[in-house]
């Protein structure tokens, strides 16, 4: 597309979702599918507006971009495949652990059907994924969470893949870097779900003290169990810009104590002005300075 | 159901403390109002979950400091950090347990409105969990097995505790635990919720009192993450197996202790004796085991404690 016309498409898009807004802050019905002008449809297809700037960009471009707004830097959910394909060498990955099943271990209500559910959605198995790959010809084990699955929650599945990759790292002698997002514990799983804190941690402990390098990186959000377990237990510690990372969430303290959280509290900067974070580092520059500390490490 | 039958209950002792007369008439009315008072407690046999949390966070209930006092002799407390911080609602020291050396640690809530206040209802910040920590690695030292008692709402959620690194406190202490090269007992007495009764709770033996409770957070957190609404914790601790009944066979506790008829604070005595008893079982057992051992069994008990639930699907295949 040259650039004028692009220009024209994204000022129309940006003028309709406009108009829709105001339809809808209205109360005016919404139409969709069939009825839907096809010409919006295909342009949101195409194009995404930043929640955070309002700005409307390309979705290729976003995606070009690590999911990073070019505009205001807002950072998008990066599918889990995109960020390892992000950070390891062409051709290097091997899935890991991907024939594990979990049951209903409570027979919580509805459990195997939400869980169906998110598959369906998310297209993931769970809100998990661990590989192994290369990153600039060094080997490293990468396990890499999905909020976007059950708010990333840990179950028995979670806690397993993370200790699999954790023994399997241990075994090989190999790093192990953990991509951490999620909301908390897996509460259908209930207490079996918190003891992932601590066979997670263990394995970590166990992986750490034979000299075995962990390197984490945390991603917006980080909160509960997973926060108060094997993310919190890196060598390394790195960050998302702008993720969030704590034990409780923001609305749970501000309840507790009754008054409004400061400016960017429980943000990767503010971790790291507090001595949480080694690093904030941007997704552009991860996989360099990933090879970094793993050369460092050789 | 049970908070009824806890004040009627309540109400005859009081009674029954009053009439001190060696009248004969008043002699009848006396065993009456025991034999009333017996069936009351008869009656709290069938309790549901949400009873046991009632129970389980009774005002009444016996703390720390009283199992302390009651099991051990020479109990000399232990206090703070070294990091700047002391936290009272983690309370630790050492004590003779009938003769042998042994590291207490657990959380303290208190036994008024004004105590509890004052420990955050027993909830720790990460200085809590750090002097925790501090405590089992002298125990470790000195070859003193550690003896936890979990009675917690959860983790404190406040704004100083996340800053001073609530998550790596809590992160520190279950690696370490795994490891700790001494026998380490745990019994939920009261409410152990979330990771923040995890935190001081990874143990070779989980022991748990019969109408204590062992929860991923609490039941009115759990009903308004779920149906956002804090009012549904009946039908959340329904649900969310959190009673020693529930625990013990997924494998999450060892051993259900037994209460008096009543719940823990009607008869305390009864219930020391009963921890006294699962105590010198436990360092009996452990006596002739060796701390690598002792680290061994534990590190090997947290990883196999939910393979049941795991299905390695053949037909997906091995990872190549
Ligand atoms: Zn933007
Ligand atoms: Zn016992």
């Amino acid at each position: 597309m040259s650039s004028d016309i692009l220009e024209k498409r994204k000022t129309k898009f940006t003028r309709m979702r406009m108009l829709r807004d105001r339809d809808a802050a209205q109360g005016k019905p919404k139409v969709t599918g069939q009825e839907a002008d096809p010409r919006i449809a295909h342009l949101e297809d195409l194009f995404v507006i930043c929640p955070e700037c309002g700005e409307s960009f390309l979705k290729e471009e976003v995606r070009k971009n690590y999911y990073t707004c070019p505009h205001c830097k807002h950072l998008y959910t990066m599918p889990v495949e995109k960020r390892l394909r992000s950070i390891a060498d062409d051709g290097s990955i091997r899935v890991f652990a991907s024939n594990l099943e979990a049951v209903n271990p409570l027979h919580f209500p509805g459990y195997e059907e939400k869980i169906a559910q998110q598959r369906e959605k998310s297209g993931q198995a769970e809100a998990i994924y661990s590989a192994v790959c290369k990153i600039d010809g060094r080997d490293v084990a990468v396990v890499i969470m999905n909020s976007k699955f059950l708010m990333g929650s840990m179950g028995i599945l979670v806690g397993e893949y993370v200790t699999r990759a954790c023994e399997y790292a241990g075994m090989h002698k190999i790093p192990l870097v953990i991509f951490t997002a999620s909301g908390g514990a897996r509460m259908q799983e209930g207490m079996l779900s918190l003891m992932q804190m601590a066979k997670t941690s263990a394995a970590i402990e166990k992986f750490k003290r034979a000299g075995g390098l962990y390197i984490v990186v945390y991603t917006h959000p980080t909160t509960g169990g997973v926060s108060a377990s094997f993310a919190g237990l890196g060598d390394i510690t790195l960050a998302e810009p702008g993720a969030l990372v704590g034990f409780a969430g923001p609305r749970v303290i501000e309840q507790t104590i009754g008054e409004k959280l400061p400016e960017g509290f429980q943000k990767a900067e503010y971790l790291e002005e507090h001595g949480f974070v080694d690093q904030v580092v941007e997704r552009e520059r991860l996989r360099e300075v990933l090879s970094r500390i793993l050369k460092l490490h050789a | 159901m049970i908070e009824e039958l806890d004040r009627k209950i309540d109400e005859m002792e009081a009674t029954l403390a009053g009439m001190q007369s060696a009248q004969p008439e008043e002699k009848i009315l006396r065993f009456q109002l025991k034999r009333d008072r017996d069936e009351l407690l008869a009656a709290c046999r069938e309790l549901t979950p949400a009873d046991k949390v009632y129970l389980a966070r009774h005002i009444r209930r016996p703390r720390i400091d009283d199992y302390t006092k009651a099991l051990f002799t020479e109990f000399f407390e232990q206090k703070g950090d070294r990091l700047g911080k002391e936290d009272p609602s983690i309370f630790g020291g050492i004590a003779l347990f009938e003769g042998t050396p042994v590291t207490i640690i657990g959380h303290r809530k208190g036994h008024d409105l004004n105590e509890n206040i004052k420990l955050q209802f027993g909830m720790p910040g990460p200085e809590g969990y750090r002097k925790a920590l501090r405590l089992m690695k002298q125990a470790e030292k000195f070859h003193r097995p550690v003896i936890l008692f979990i009675d917690t709402p959860g983790a404190y959620p406040g704004l100083e505790a996340e800053e001073f690194g609530q998550s790596q406190a809590i992160a520190e202490n279950l690696a370490a635990m795994s490891m700790l090269q001494v026998p380490v007992l745990a019994i939920i007495t009261g409410e152990g919720n979330s990771g923040g009764a995890l935190a001081i709770g990874v143990a070779n033996r989980v022991c748990m009192l019969e109408n204590a409770v062992y929860s991923i957070l609490s039941p009115e957190g759990f009903a308004s993450i779920l149906w956002h609404d804090a009012s549904k914790s009946k039908e959340a601790c329904n649900i969310m197996k959190l009673t020693a009944q529930d625990l013990k066979p997924l494998g999450v506790i060892d051993e259900i202790l037994p209460e008096p008829p009543g719940g823990a604070h009607r008869n305390p005595q009864a219930v020391y004796e009963t921890i006294r008893g699962c105590v010198r079982e436990f360092l009996k057992s452990t006596k002739n085991k060796s701390g690598k051992e002792m680290a061994r069994a534990r590190a090997k008990k947290i990883r196999r404690m939910d393979a049941a639930w795991i299905r390695i699907d053949k037909a997906a295949g091995e990872d190549k």
